[in-house]
């Protein structure tokens, strides 16, 4: 092609530009209106992967871009194809995962007539996408394409949507991959804090007694795992997680203290009560971690590192904020912040630990009951050390699996932490293992969110992708039954599910299967699945009313927790 | 209080929407907006006024700042500016009382553009509180028809900020004391 310009139809345009910027797969679903892209793809070295439902491709999407951090790409037609998207787009929105979503759109002479299959998607994604782009010409298709890649991955990162009218994919003209560089004279990804910043954040935490580092997602998107760890070691302050935090910093290193929030550690929240310095790492004071805001950590000075100044104060008061980067921000830091012992405080907090770490139920003999942390824990004691990929869904074993698998790695979960969207866990673990087909790739959902997007069980197959998937069943919309039994008197309406066999839904599909009743066959149950070649499907049938604990009630103080009763409540079985 | 935001943009399709969609998102109440064209061919000026304590003005500002689309935010809330509200005024004249709203026009500056045997219609240009005035004494009178273009607003002084802009843009520019400007 060389320095000068080639004419291309925009079909051919659109995958020039995605294979040029580096993208290798896609996730998508044919339909009229993305036709002329579909058929240039034989073009194309990019690799397609045929879904099942678009939410299914924009998860997928997601689950790619959570494994690695480049972005994930997902196509779909007009109308239902691209508001089937939606989910996808805003549970990446949520989690600030970079995410790309092309849609195919009527002819531009049919725009806003009704036609077939026509839906306003940029309207309709607006307030869910950082931006998105209606493309009517080819020749808007390239660089609509390069800043849409750029915009997803740089600064806060986040998923871009481009509609492309099918007018534009068939149109011809000349195409020059320099001249569609990205050009965006609003768009400052780049902050940096001012000097006078790093200085009083340097006082502030010589000056603290009981600082605590609240650790999150922005971590890892800022590649600060080992800055964080370097800087936690140095000033010697204990870490604190939030759900999309876990991993980044190994849950086996002596200052991590693990989750807080909702269904964190009582300890770990009791700490952040007590601090009197708090340093949020690329976190948002999400009302999840911070319980009540009026009684949130009282004496504590606040902190707030984030590339995002729109979160600065929007939930939390802050003291001091430093906006930009959290690695560069942290590599200004490291070398002129004190080192210290904090002695006193690192023997308080372990104290608080021996107190209230009584929720731990794994060494309960085995009493004819499965439990859901049962599972979890000893999938994590033999998958430890294997760098597995864990991927969940929403619910009640979301929280027993960020209790239970301690996880050391980076990117070693992925989950719907912000939105909260059931039905991502699967798709999201095949997004994941085709981004890192060498990882091992378990799915862990629950009996009720696993139905929603069951579907790509085809796609697995389909692909030969090695997933397993763990689905912890226990006949309820768990989390919604424990709402019931704590806020609404045990009112179980609509949460009760009568399930299809899952073990001959999977087989049906060509997918292995078991089916677990007693703790003692799920060790040997998770061997013979890690053994196995293909996919694999286990059905847990755990207990059915067993709760998630600790737990701040919504709207509760942080510190507040409804613990487990002691000893664990036996259900109807036994009585 | 109210707030006065000028938001410079891209003159692109749906740049607007964005804008708005905002506002609504975060159920922050607009009073009142106004778009135009400036000195810039591809840059779009707007002046945005609601009511905003000082630590949702910041956040407004931060998330205006998001889109990707917005070139430059000022909040000029207690900055030296001009603020001029247009409005087109139809109020009810009869022969005995054509005389006296005449006069009243006189007074407030506000120029006549149309008279007919039961109405007149006046224009007039200036801040919103010389405005609310003029609505005032004429209501005795019926107020027939009102139009208000909202708020357009400009800092004083002789720097503009699409200067700024031109040097690949950053925040808006630090509030330094101009060279020294009167009202005429």
């Amino acid at each position: 092609m060389g320095s000068g310009s080639t004419a291309l139809t925009g079909a051919r345009i659109l995958w020039e530009c995605l294979e040029r910027e580096g993208v290798k797969t896609v996730f998508g679903y044919p339909g009229g209106a993305i036709l002329p892209a579909y058929d240039a793809l034989q073009h194309s070295s990019i690799r397609h992967i045929l879904v099942r439902h678009e939410q299914g491709a924009s998860h997928m999407a997601d689950g790619y871009a959570r494994a690695t951090g480049s972005v994930g790409v997902a196509v779909a037609t007009s109308g239902p194809g691209a508001t089937n998207l939606v989910t996808g787009i805003a549970t990446a929105m949520m989690d600030s995962s970079p995410i790309l979503c092309i849609t195919g759109q009527v002819g531009s002479k049919l725009l806003g007539s009704d036609a077939f299959q026509e839906t306003d998607i940029t309207g309709v994604t607006l307030p869910i996408t950082k931006h998105n782009y209606l493309v009517t010409r080819a020749e808007e298709v390239a660089p609509a394409v390069r800043e849409a890649l750029y915009l997803a991955k740089s600064g806060r990162p986040g998923p871009v949507l481009i509609d492309i009218t099918k007018d534009a994919q068939q149109g011809t003209c000349a195409f020059d991959f320099e001249a569609a560089a990205p050009k965006m004279r609003g768009y400052r990804p780049d902050l940096s804090p001012a000097k006078a910043a790093y200085d009083k954040a340097l006082a502030m935490i010589a000056a603290a007694k009981k600082p605590v580092i609240l650790a999150g997602h922005g971590i890892a998107i800022s590649g600060a795992e080992r800055e964080v760890q370097a800087f936690a070691e140095r000033a010697c302050i204990p870490i604190a997680m939030t759900l999309l935090g876990l991993g980044h910093i190994s849950a086996s290193h002596v200052l991590n203290m693990g989750m807080m929030g909702m269904h964190g550690e009582a300890w770990v929240n009791k700490a952040i009560q007590e601090a009197d310095l708090l340093l949020a790492f690329g976190m948002r004071f999400d009302d999840r971690v911070t319980g009540n805001l009026k009684s949130y950590a009282p004496n504590a000075k606040k902190i707030h590192i984030d590339i995002d100044p729109a979160e600065v104060n929007k939930n939390v008061k802050i003291d001091l904020a430093l906006m930009g980067d959290l690695r560069n921000i942290l590599l200004e830091l490291l070398p002129r912040v004190e080192p210290a012992s904090r002695g006193e405080w690192i023997e308080q907090i372990h104290k608080l630990k021996g107190d209230t770490a009584v929720r731990d139920i794994q060494n309960l003999p085995d009493n004819g009951h499965l439990y859901a942390a049962h599972v979890i824990n000893d999938l994590w004691r033999e998958t430890r050390g294997s760098d597995a990929i864990v991927v969940t869904d929403v619910g009640q074993h979301q929280m027993w699996e960020a209790q239970y698998y301690k996880h050391d790695h980076p990117r070693s979960l992925i989950t719907s932490g912000g939105l909260g969207t059931m039905g991502f866990a699967l798709p999201a673990a095949i997004g994941a293992k085709v981004a890192r087909p060498d990882a091992e790739v378990w799915v862990v959902v629950g009996d009720g969110g696993f139905q929603m997007t069951m579907a790509e069980m085809a796609t697995i197959a389909q692909e030969n992708l090695k997933v397993n998937i763990a689905i912890i069943n226990n006949g309820y919309l768990g989390m919604v039954r424990q709402w019931q039994e704590f806020f609404y008197e045990r009112n179980y309406e609509a949460t009760p599910l009568l399930n299809p066999n899952f073990a001959m839904l999977a087989q049906a599909y060509g997918i292995k299967s078991h089916v677990v009743k007693h703790r003692s066959d799920v060790v040997p149950t998770v061997r013979a699945a890690r053994a196995h070649e293909g996919p694999v499907l286990i059905d847990f049938q755990v207990e059915q009313e067993d709760t998630v604990y600790p737990m701040v009630a919504a709207g509760a103080a942080l510190h507040e927790m409804i613990r487990r009763p002691n000893p664990i409540v036996e259900t109807a079985e036994d009585e | 209080m109210f707030h006065t935001f000028v938001v410079y943009v891209e003159n692109k399709p749906g740049v607007l929407s964005r804008v708005v969609s905002l506002f609504r998102r975060r159920a922050f109440n607009i009073d009142s907006l106004t778009v135009g064209r400036t000195e810039k061919d591809d840059v779009s000026r707007m002046t945005i006024v609601t009511e905003a304590d000082p630590d949702q003005a910041r956040r407004i500002v931060a998330n205006i700042y998001k889109l990707v689309n917005v070139l430059l935010v000022d909040d000029i809330t207690g900055q030296p500016a001009l603020l001029r509200d247009l409005a087109l005024i139809k109020v009810g004249a009869t022969q005995e009382t054509r005389s006296q709203v005449l006069d009243l026009a006189a007074v407030f500056k506000a120029r006549v553009l149309d008279i007919a045997s039961e109405s007149i219609t006046v224009e007039l240009t200036g801040g919103e509180e010389k405005v609310d005035r003029f609505l005032e004494l004429l209501s005795p009178y019926g107020l027939l028809e009102v139009v208000r273009t909202g708020i357009v607003a400009m800092r004083r002084g002789a720097k503009s900020p699409l200067v700024a802009l031109k040097a690949e843009l950053g925040p808006a520019p630090a509030e330094e004391s101009d060279s020294v400007s009167h009202s005429v």
